[in-house]
């Protein structure tokens, strides 16, 4: 890629999108628009003028100023610094912005991304010499980017030969040669702790695996009903108010990946700052270690310029995928895709592109598909097995799912955790819908679960499921009749499912006992409720009346058991369980006592 | 740039102006136009070519001819002139006085545009701002830096709901009220001067800035009143230190005046007939609210949001509910009942209320009592569809008991009166008056602990 800049002049300033009259740029190349020089990209050509989509507010900013082509596409820095740091959408760091320019991001103002004057701890890969043969993704040496991260620093695509040498082990900063290496044509390079990588383009890989592991996240509804997988893609659709950044941040938080990037794409500013001000504070369930520690955020809230909110997508999964390439099992949250999908909409309504649905750009659904694929198991250059989760939040206007974006992404993607309205309401969290709610990864996760935690989970579910279908069927009956022309054993079902919903489907993010649920309790839990259901429902049977087993102490116990005991108490659980047993025992004893009697 | 009147304009239609011919203009900068009566009227560029530009002139087109019409760039942004001074006043949307006293001087003078806060300034909110009204307080919590709309319809009481939670606003423990900001767009007359008499009688007029649009008033002007009246509370803020209420009513018709510029401008639309980038838009203006590290003022918001049709799906509340945190919904319903105020509690949320309460800011029981009720409301609406169609009579005796629950707790909680200022300690206790209605076994959202201290029931 050629290096050289080329000068241009603005001709036509319309909100972010500015025509400059630059011959010889490229489509995609990153243009500095004006004397504030405003960072922006290159989104059509025609003739001798280019149309640039620019990342900040273009107030200010006169036909005739000039306009730069910086000779390359949007990129990210990739190396050790990354980690605990917050990026806006073109990956400027906004901590560091801060300093700068105060409590308002100050336009044109360019720090990179990487701090160059901090030395890491560099220990080179023992098992390189002189003269190996390396290429893309060889591990040259490690660095402990956090406590939690060991950052192994890799040869990037592109590069390949003979390893000529590696530096010794001590401290560098990420411009320093920590290796050379002559290529088949003789030339040698210098390697340093850092690559660049252009944004929209996928990182490479060796080949495609299938997924094999589940992502246990600690929420009972999704592990246990709806599963996700590591290299999985899945979306969370919901109305406002239902709890889509809930459910993103509790997967952030909880979820058994090695890296979690939380992309805020047109949200909150005071969410961003939830998990900024709560991380550092939080313990990793797995490694002990704080939370923030393996957490990066990329930070375009909604009042922040549309442009660059387009690229934070983008500049996430490229961060995603780097660390994918150290053999990491990474985790990307983008809240919400359908802020993402309306900077497309809003950019090619500025260049008066023909809209096709709801004012969407034709070409929404294969950006979309593009985007999500980008996530999967893959075997490494280098360093093994790596894997992005890419889990994408939809805002549907008026919570209607037959909108573009969200049929569009439903037909992408392999999990779908319906948010529901109802639900919400009803203070049912999370309240994803186990109707519309699909998984399609339950009979790989099904494995997982039987080998690792009990031979049978998926009977469990499947009948938590069934009781929850009949729940459905019946409230239908009671809704036209009333609840008392239900037989006994009909009730009991009622009862049953309503203890799965409390007891298993409902979860606190709240509460510091609930918030996470280890498999183990899970499967407690779910073992429990649908126990009592079959015990319960055997009694029916011998004609012990609903009324009586509906208010035995044990039913309230079982809704408030996932607060009682924590995931590491579950030998209480299993001592309920007991209990459980025993008194369903005795009413059966007693009413076969009675009924002989009778 | 030397000053120069341009006699160029091109075309003139729906608030918008082209001029040709001119040197280079900066986009968004400020332009004064004189018309063929001599009337000044002012406008921002919005779009800017080598030789056309394209002005949104806020006192609107109509009667400008294309020959008599001089324009003149000013070379500087939309600014508004800030002091101490603004307080007790009341200003048109570009902040020129409408109060018949004279314009503010001052050296500070501040964009109205405003630009992003940096995420990692901020700092998240979590002082509890107690309203007095027991269904937010109790229930949907505000804190201060929040935004949290009140989305109500035609002929709802959002305005008396509105001035009462201005009147009544302040922190348990510290002795600050707030400065209101009121920024009125499009509003009659009779609902302005509602709110003048209220701010008067309750003696803070002292303490509040008042940005007025009327229903008669250009309607372009609607869309910079909301960016004037934040640059205003922003300066109260982060300038003066102060906590700082801001009530916009009503950002439908906010809505409207964009959807009517913006198909003039020839914007593609993309829901009933509102731009593509309204959510942008309306994120712009209520995101200038929160909390900054190491300020001690403060920006809270209420913009009021009449849902056309009460339609909450409607985009202008839907893309409202999307940027804010949490929303207060009014109901026709319990308002034809003569509830007072008609909070509907169940689409009403509040998504920062889970840091502000609890044992060190409200009571340690506050969660899991709302929890309860909440419950308990869901089970207890559900009932009542029931009695419709089957007759309260064919109910169980539990269900009727969650009919009894519904009816006191619209009337007693949900109702109060309008200078009723309840402490949060009375809400809860009421709270827990009406949840003890149940037997202890199904109050399975709280506690054991909080039943022992707490439960008012027999059994």
């Amino acid at each position: 890629m050629s290096e050289a800049k080329r000068i241009g002049v603005i001709r036509d300033i319309n909100g972010p999108i500015v025509t400059v009259e630059l011959p010889g740029v490229r489509s995609g190349e990153q243009v500095k628009i004006g004397e504030l020089g405003l960072f922006g990209e290159v989104i059509s050509l025609r003739g001798r003028e280019a149309v640039v989509q620019t990342y900040e507010s273009t107030e200010g900013v006169r036909p005739g100023e000039p306009a730069v082509g910086l000779g390359w596409p949007l990129s990210v820095e990739l190396g050790p610094g990354l980690m605990g740091g917050i990026f806006d959408g073109v990956q400027r760091p906004l901590e560091k912005i801060a300093l700068q320019s105060g409590d308002y991001i100050r336009r044109g103002i360019a720090v990179p991304a990487l701090e160059r004057a901090r030395e890491w701890e560099f220990e080179p890969n023992r098992e390189l010499t002189p003269g190996n043969r390396i290429g893309p993704g060889t591990v040259l040496g490690t660095v402990q980017e956090t406590p939690t991260v060991l950052h192994r620093i890799m040869v990037p695509p592109g590069v390949e030969g003979d390893l000529l040498e590696v530096a010794p082990a001590g401290a560098y900063d990420i411009e320093s040669t920590i290796a050379r290496v002559r290529d088949p044509r003789g030339l040698s390079h210098r390697l340093s702790m850092y690559q660049r990588w252009p944004v929209r383009k996928p990182r490479p890989y060796l080949r495609r695996d299938d997924g094999i592991s589940p992502l246990i996240t600690g929420q009972r509804v999704i592990d246990t009903f709806f599963p996700q997988l590591k290299g999985g893609k899945g979306a969370v659709p919901g109305p406002f108010g239902a709890g889509k950044t809930v459910v993103q941040q509790q997967i952030a938080r909880w979820s058994n990946a090695d890296i979690v990037i939380y992309v805020g794409c047109g949200e909150r500013g005071n969410e961003l700052v939830d998990v900024l001000e709560s991380f550092p504070e939080l313990d990793d369930p797995y490694s002990g270690r704080k939370l923030m520690e393996r957490t990066l955020l990329v930070a375009n809230t909604s009042n922040m310029p549309v442009v660059a909110r387009e690229a934070s997508v983008y500049v996430g999964i490229t961060m995603a995928e780097y660390y994918r390439d150290m053999g990491y099992d990474v985790v990307m949250l983008a809240d919400s895709t359908s802020r993402w999908a309306e900077a497309l909409r809003e950019v090619s309504g500025r260049l008066g592109q023909m809209p096709v649905e709801e004012g969407y750009p034709a070409y929404l659904a294969s950006r979309l598909a593009a985007v999500y694929e980008r996530a999967g198991r893959v075997e490494t250059y280098g360093a093994g097995s790596g894997s992005v989760t890419l889990i994408g939040a939809v805002s549907p206007p008026g919570g209607d799912f037959s909108e573009p974006v969200t049929s569009h992404t439903k037909d992408i993607i392999e999990t779908f955790w319906a948010l529901s309205k109802e639900l919400a309401d009803a203070r049912h969290y999370p309240s994803i819908d186990w109707v519309t709610s699909f998984s399609k990864h339950v009979h790989t996760a099904a494995q997982w679960w039987h080998q690792e935690i009990d031979p049978d989970w998926e009977k469990r579910r499947t009948a938590a499921l069934a009781l929850l279908a009949r729940d459905a069927e019946l409230s239908r009956i009671v809704n036209l009749v009333g609840p008392e022309a239900l037989s006994d054993a009909q009730r009991w079902e009622l009862e049953g499912a309503s203890l799965v919903k409390e007891g298993v489907l409902q979860q606190s993010a709240l509460d510091e006992i609930d918030t996470f649920c280890s498999p183990h309790k899970q499967f407690a839990l779910l073992d429990l409720a649908i126990t009592i259901y079959k015990r319960g429902a055997a009694l029916i049977k011998l004609g012990v009346p609903v009324s009586e087993l509906q208010h035995l102490p044990l039913m309230a116990k079982m809704r408030r058991l996932k607060s009682l005991y924590a995931s590491d108490q579950l030998d209480q659980i299993v001592a309920f369980h007991g209990e459980v047993e025993q008194t369903m025992e005795s009413v059966r004893l007693e009413y076969a006592k009675h009924g002989e009697a009778v | 740039m030397s000053i120069k009147d341009y006699r160029t304009a091109i075309e003139a239609r729906g608030g918008l102006l082209i001029v040709k011919d001119t040197a280079s203009v900066a986009f968004g900068d400020r332009v004064h136009i004189r018309d063929h009566a001599g009337h000044s009227r002012n406008g921002q560029v919005i779009r800017s070519a080598d030789n056309e530009v394209l002005i949104l002139v806020f006192e609107g087109t109509d009667d400008l001819d294309l020959e008599n019409t001089w324009v003149r760039f000013l070379d500087e942004p939309v600014e508004i002139a800030l002091s101490p001074e603004i307080l007790g006043r009341e200003f048109n949307g570009l902040g020129e006085p409408r109060d018949g006293r004279p314009p503010v001087l001052s050296s500070i003078r501040r964009p109205v545009g405003g630009s992003a806060i940096n995420p990692a300034a901020r700092t998240y909110p979590r002082e509890f701002i107690q309203t007095g009204i027991s269904t937010i307080d109790g229930l949907n919590s505000l804190v201060r830096g929040q935004k949290l709309p009140i989305f109500s319809g035609s002929g709802l009481p959002h305005n008396r709901l509105a001035a009462q939670i201005g009147r009544q606003a302040k922190l348990v423990d510290e002795d600050t009220s707030f400065s209101v900001v009121f920024a009125a767009m499009g509003v009659s007359y009779a609902d302005a001067k509602f709110f003048r008499d209220e701010f008067a009688t309750s003696g803070v007029l002292r303490n509040v800035v008042m940005f007025i649009n009327l229903a008669d008033d250009p309607p372009v002007e609607r869309l910079t009143l909301p960016r004037t009246a934040l640059t205003a509370a922003e300066y109260l803020a982060y300038d003066l230190d102060r906590h700082v209420l801001v009530i916009l009513t009503d950002m439908t018709n906010y809505a409207e005046a964009l959807r009517e510029v913006a198909t003039a401008k020839g914007d593609v639309p993309a829901r009933k007939g509102y731009p593509g980038y309204l959510y942008s838009d309306l994120a712009e203006i209520y995101e200038r609210c929160g909390r900054i590290h190491e300020r001690h003022g403060s920006i809270t918001m209420m913009p009021v949001v009449s849902m056309p049709s009460d339609d909450i799906t409607h985009p202008i509340p839907d893309l409202t509910g999307y940027i804010t945190e949490g929303q207060i919904v009014l109901s026709r319903e319990l308002h034809n009942q003569g509830i007072y105020p008609p909070v509907h509690i169940s689409p009403s949320l509040s998504r920062l209320m889970k840091d502000g309460i609890g044992k060190d800011d409200t009571r340690e029981d506050h969660p899991r009592v709302a929890a309860q009720i909440y419950a308990l409301y869901a089970r207890a609406q559900e009932t009542r569809n029931l009695a419709s169609i089957i007759g309260a009579d064919e109910l169980s005796e539990r269900d009727r008991r969650y009919l009894s629950f519904a009816d006191a707790f619209d009337e007693r909680f949900v109702g109060q009166g309008e200078a009723e200022d309840r402490s949060i300690e009375a809400t809860l206790n009421l709270a827990w008056e009406l949840i003890s209605m149940f037997p202890r076994d199904m109050l399975t959202r709280v506690k054991e602990t909080d039943l022992a201290k707490f439960y008012q029931g027999s059994d």
